[in-house]
């Protein structure tokens, strides 16, 4: 899709003024020094409302340039409204070529969902997080996380993880489950379903996750080590799903639920549009 | 037991001073602990037995002196020198604190398993069998009824979270453990079960201790060594039967005649 | 046959044409300008400009009509203008003694130098609803009328309580710190604990008013315990000045409104010092005395630290009143609740699913299956 949307003259390129993007992509770069480590940083009023993807937004107008080529994603999905007016954004305030298809993007900004399709070495995947810090609701002061990450003292986050397996018999997460990168930081890695948990381990891609309300960047360079937090006699699980998607039939994808009728029946469809209709595709084509 | 003056004390104690504004907490507290010894430090309240404490397990800073800790290398190592990490570290492994009031030294709202864990769960154990056979283990020496395990210390009576308080602090096997009256907030007929078992516990597992309290018939029990306190100052210090049978100084003379006799 | 969700921009088109339909109202009545807003909805255009950090009248009610009167709306179309205007520099530090007063009370003395100017306020008004205003566009006072002029003292003639107290030494005062060290932006930085005093009052100033007033509150019903005064609100128009290098002294760029509140706080001695009287202090633009007030008492609850007082309630914990104190971030987190959630919702889905599963007493209800 090209851009067809004239720029809005009264703003810069990406809207961001060129000193803020200085001081995000020096935020960025500690970041990815630092892989895990919450990075704080000036973050600017955007015209969107905290809470819904400024942080993101920073992140990706700091770093995007006229040849990139953006997906927007949102629960897996190009058309949903928050991505459709995330995408417009972009295209008013940087007219750069915007796509639906994940190997065709440079840029990935998304919220909720990693693509079903490997990234390669050279995309850039930027995360919108809401709450940056694993620990806050365990320690809701900044003051006293701060210390536990800076002493990786993180004896509280496994209570917490013990205790649901105390509780019901295993881990009761099943969204922006906590991760340690490069053995040192433990992290939220954004309430991505912890079927994608597995995807952020030794990626090719560069990683980058915004809180723009909190004010908190953070990255994981590419090949990095991300584990899910679990304890030996009780792994890290993914979900898995008994049935195939209704439409393409992929039995390897996070299935979104449809309720199809008054009586409850369901049906499950790929999260993933762009990956649910890429195999529907092939499927056609090599039916003609 | 005293050890012999070539091998270094566990815990050496030289010149506390603490004062709170005017008033003068701790005049010039001076003291050595050996491993595996337990000292009593008795006195009314305002004799600054708690202020002690709290400066010697490094919760409080003093306004001169020093307390010096026996690290692994075998070194006098001045406690207020070292970093945060370092204190925080120690105050997890080789120390333990227990407080009078269990709820200060408890997560009231996470079951009695983790609260007994939590510090192996910090220092990396990741085998959530082992550590809820641990847990179990020390429920059981501390006399909890493992049922009870996966209940929060907010159902639990005082002396039950008091008893998990003391398993929470010896499951790392600490070589120091401070106390702060321990049995005082407790019914008579509980104290003495909780006190039962911290001399068992304290002779096994040979812990050197430090335990303040008001009541002798509990430094009588528990302590090698007493200090008598009165006014910020260690005015009588000795083996506790030798100073509770035969005490020279006035005060301790009127606090070992006030005691009750049955 | 299920057909993918689509058409999410169509969607959003259309959502802006009913939003200005809403916006403009039936057209059968004269459509709202902003010059009417700036003029005759002065207190909430005060209020905007105030959290939205940008003192300019006309913009603020611009904001105020494009958000058809949400006043949070138009904070925060007035900040997300205010991040693309370039900083010029920074203004001298507003000299309130100085000020032309329109309003100046003290609750601490019956009578003071200069007076006690009531100015215009509600205070004193019964509040009873005008229906002239309903009936006719017109209120009891003719448009012709002059306007009603207070004969403005001179400022040397109306002293600041606080300067008052201070000759007595009666009150706490503020050494400025060798070489007056600039304060740390907080629309620029991002707010880090424990903040020291200049911080906490940026970010009160720009803190929604709401939250601030239920925080103040809170310290007078005995969550807090610092007996406050009003040692004086004024409220009038203060000169800016700025210092350009090249020049090298200070020039006036303008006028702005600002309502000013001194909160006088009592304190027993400590070690070092004698009996004092303590200090709360806010800031407002335009006629905002609820804010200011608000925001004094807040103030000297967050002292509590460097006061050396036992911290027990919210209003005295820094991170808690810091937090959340910001409309904007407050606004967005609760609303952002209506985007899409249901990937995580799916997962939480599968497990409660999963555990009821597992439980024998779901068994006896279950239908079979979906």
């Amino acid at each position: 899709m090209s851009a067809s949307y004239e720029t809005a003259p009264e703003v810069n390129f990406a809207y961001l003024d060129e000193r803020t993007k200085r001081m995000i992509r020096r935020s960025i770069l500690k970041a990815i020094a630092i892989p895990g480590y919450q990075v704080p940083f000036g973050s600017r009023e955007m015209p969107l409302p905290y809470g819904w993807g400024t942080g993101g937004i920073q992140v990706t107008a700091s770093v995007i340039g006229p040849e990139d080529v953006l997906k927007v994603i949102d629960q897996g999905s190009d058309d949903t409204v928050n991505a459709v007016n995330i995408r417009r954004f972009f295209e008013r305030t940087a007219g750069v070529n915007t796509t639906m298809r994940t190997h065709e993007a440079t840029l990935i900004q998304t919220r909720h969902r990693i693509p079903e399709k490997p990234l390669v070495e050279g995309q850039i995947i930027v995360y919108q997080v809401p709450v940056p810090e694993p620990m806050q609701r365990l320690e809701p002061r900044e003051a006293e996380t701060r210390t536990l990450h800076g002493l990786a003292e993180y004896g509280l986050m496994h209570v917490k993880l013990y205790e649901d397996i105390a509780r019901y018999g295993h881990i009761a997460t099943t969204y922006d489950y906590p991760v340690m990168v490069n053995h040192r930081y433990i992290m939220s890695p954004s309430p991505n379903p912890k079927f994608d948990n597995p995807k952020m381990h030794m990626n090719p891609a560069l990683q980058l996750f915004g809180a723009g309300r909190e004010k908190r960047i953070y990255a994981v360079p590419p090949y990095t080590s991300v584990e899910s937090l679990a304890f030996e006699d009780h792994p890290f699980e993914v979900q898995k799903w008994p049935v195939a998607c209704t439409q393409c039939g992929a039995t390897d994808s996070f299935l979104d639920e449809i309720i199809t009728d008054d009586s409850g029946s369901r049906m499950h469809v790929c999260s993933d549009s762009d990956y649910c209709q890429t195999r529907q595709d092939e499927q056609s084509s090599v039916a003609t | 037991m005293s050890q012999s003056d070539q091998s270094p004390p566990l815990l050496r104690v030289q010149g506390l001073v603490k004062s709170y504004g005017d008033r003068v907490a701790i005049h010039e507290a001076s003291f050595d602990l050996w491993p595996g010894e337990v000292m009593a430090v008795v006195g009314e309240s305002g004799s600054g037995k708690s202020s002690l404490l709290n400066v010697i397990a490094a919760r409080t800073q003093p306004d001169a002196g020093q307390v010096e800790y026996l690290n692994h290398n075998g070194q006098l190592e001045n406690i207020y020198t070292m970093t945060e990490a370092q204190q925080r570290l120690l105050s997890r492994t080789e120390w333990g604190f227990v407080h009078q009031n269990a709820a200060d030294g408890l997560r009231m709202d996470v079951s009695a398993g983790a609260n007994v864990c939590e510090r192996l769960m910090g220092l990396g154990e990741r085998h959530y069998g082992r550590l809820r056979q641990t847990a179990e283990h020390w429920l059981h020496r501390v006399e909890i009824d493992i049922s009870r395990m996966d209940d929060t210390p907010r159902t639990f009576s005082g002396g039950m979270r008091q008893r998990l308080q003391i398993a929470r602090n010896l499951v790392t096997q600490p070589r120091l453990v401070f106390m702060d009256e321990p049995t005082s907030g407790l019914d008579v007929s509980v104290q003495a079960r909780v006190l039962d078992l911290l001399r068992q516990l304290t002779r096994k597992m040979q812990l050197a201790v430090v335990i303040v309290t008001h009541d002798l018939a509990v430094a009588r029990l528990l302590a090698d060594r007493i200090m008598v306190m009165q006014y910020g100052r260690i005015v009588e210090s000795g083996l506790t039967d030798q100073v509770l049978d035969d005490p020279q100084h006035p005060y301790t003379q009127l606090l070992v005649s006030s005691v009750l006799q049955p | 046959m299920y057909v993918a969700v689509k058409g999410g921009e169509t969607a959003i088109l259309n959502t802006y044409k009913m939003l200005a339909e809403q916006r403009r109202g039936n057209t059968d009545y004269l459509e709202l300008s902003v010059e009417q807003i700036c003029q005759q909805l002065k207190l909430s255009v005060d209020r905007v400009m105030t959290e939205g950090s940008v003192y300019d009248p006309e913009l603020a009610a611009l904001a105020i009509k494009q958000a058809s009167g949400d006043l949070i709306e138009a904070i925060f179309l007035l900040r997300a203008y205010r991040s693309t205007l370039p900083r010029i520099g920074n203004t001298c530090a507003l000299d309130t003694a100085r000020m032309q007063l329109d309003r100046r009370i003290s609750a601490t003395f019956k009578d003071l130098p200069g007076g006690q100017i009531l100015g215009p306020t509600y205070d004193y008004t019964q509040r009873l609803l005008d229906f002239t205003l309903l009936a006719n566009n017109q209120s009891q006072h003719t448009e012709s009328s002059p306007k009603t002029s207070v004969p403005s003292m001179p400022p040397e003639q109306v002293p600041r309580v606080v300067d008052l107290l201070n000759q007595e030494r009666l009150i706490e005062t503020f050494t400025c710190p060798a070489h007056d060290p600039d304060p740390i932006d907080l629309t620029r930085e991002p707010l880090r604990f424990p903040a020291d005093r200049a911080t906490r009052l940026q970010n009160l100033a720009r803190g929604d008013e709401g939250f601030l007033l239920a925080m103040a509150y809170s310290t007078q019903r005995g969550y807090s315990h610092t007996h406050p005064f009003v040692g004086e609100v004024r409220l009038g128009q203060v000169a800016i000045e700025i210092k350009p290098e090249e020049l090298g002294f200070a020039i006036s760029i303008g006028d702005i409104d600002i309502t000013e509140c001194e909160m006088v706080n009592q304190f027993v001695g400590s070690k070092t010092e004698p009996p004092q009287f303590t200090r709360g202090y806010g800031l407002a633009f335009g006629h905002s005395e609820r804010k200011a007030m608000a925001m004094s008492l807040v103030d000297r609850a967050l002292r509590a630290d460097e006061l050396g007082e036992a911290i027990e309630s919210p209003a005295q914990m820094q991170e808690f009143v810091l937090s959340h104190s910001d409309s904007l971030e407050a606004s967005g987190f609760v609303q952002h609740l209506k985007l899409p959630h249901y990937v995580d919702f799916q997962s939480e889905l599968e497990l409660v699913r999963k555990m009821r599963e597992n439980n024998p007493a779901e068994h006896a209800h279950s239908q079979g299956p979906t």
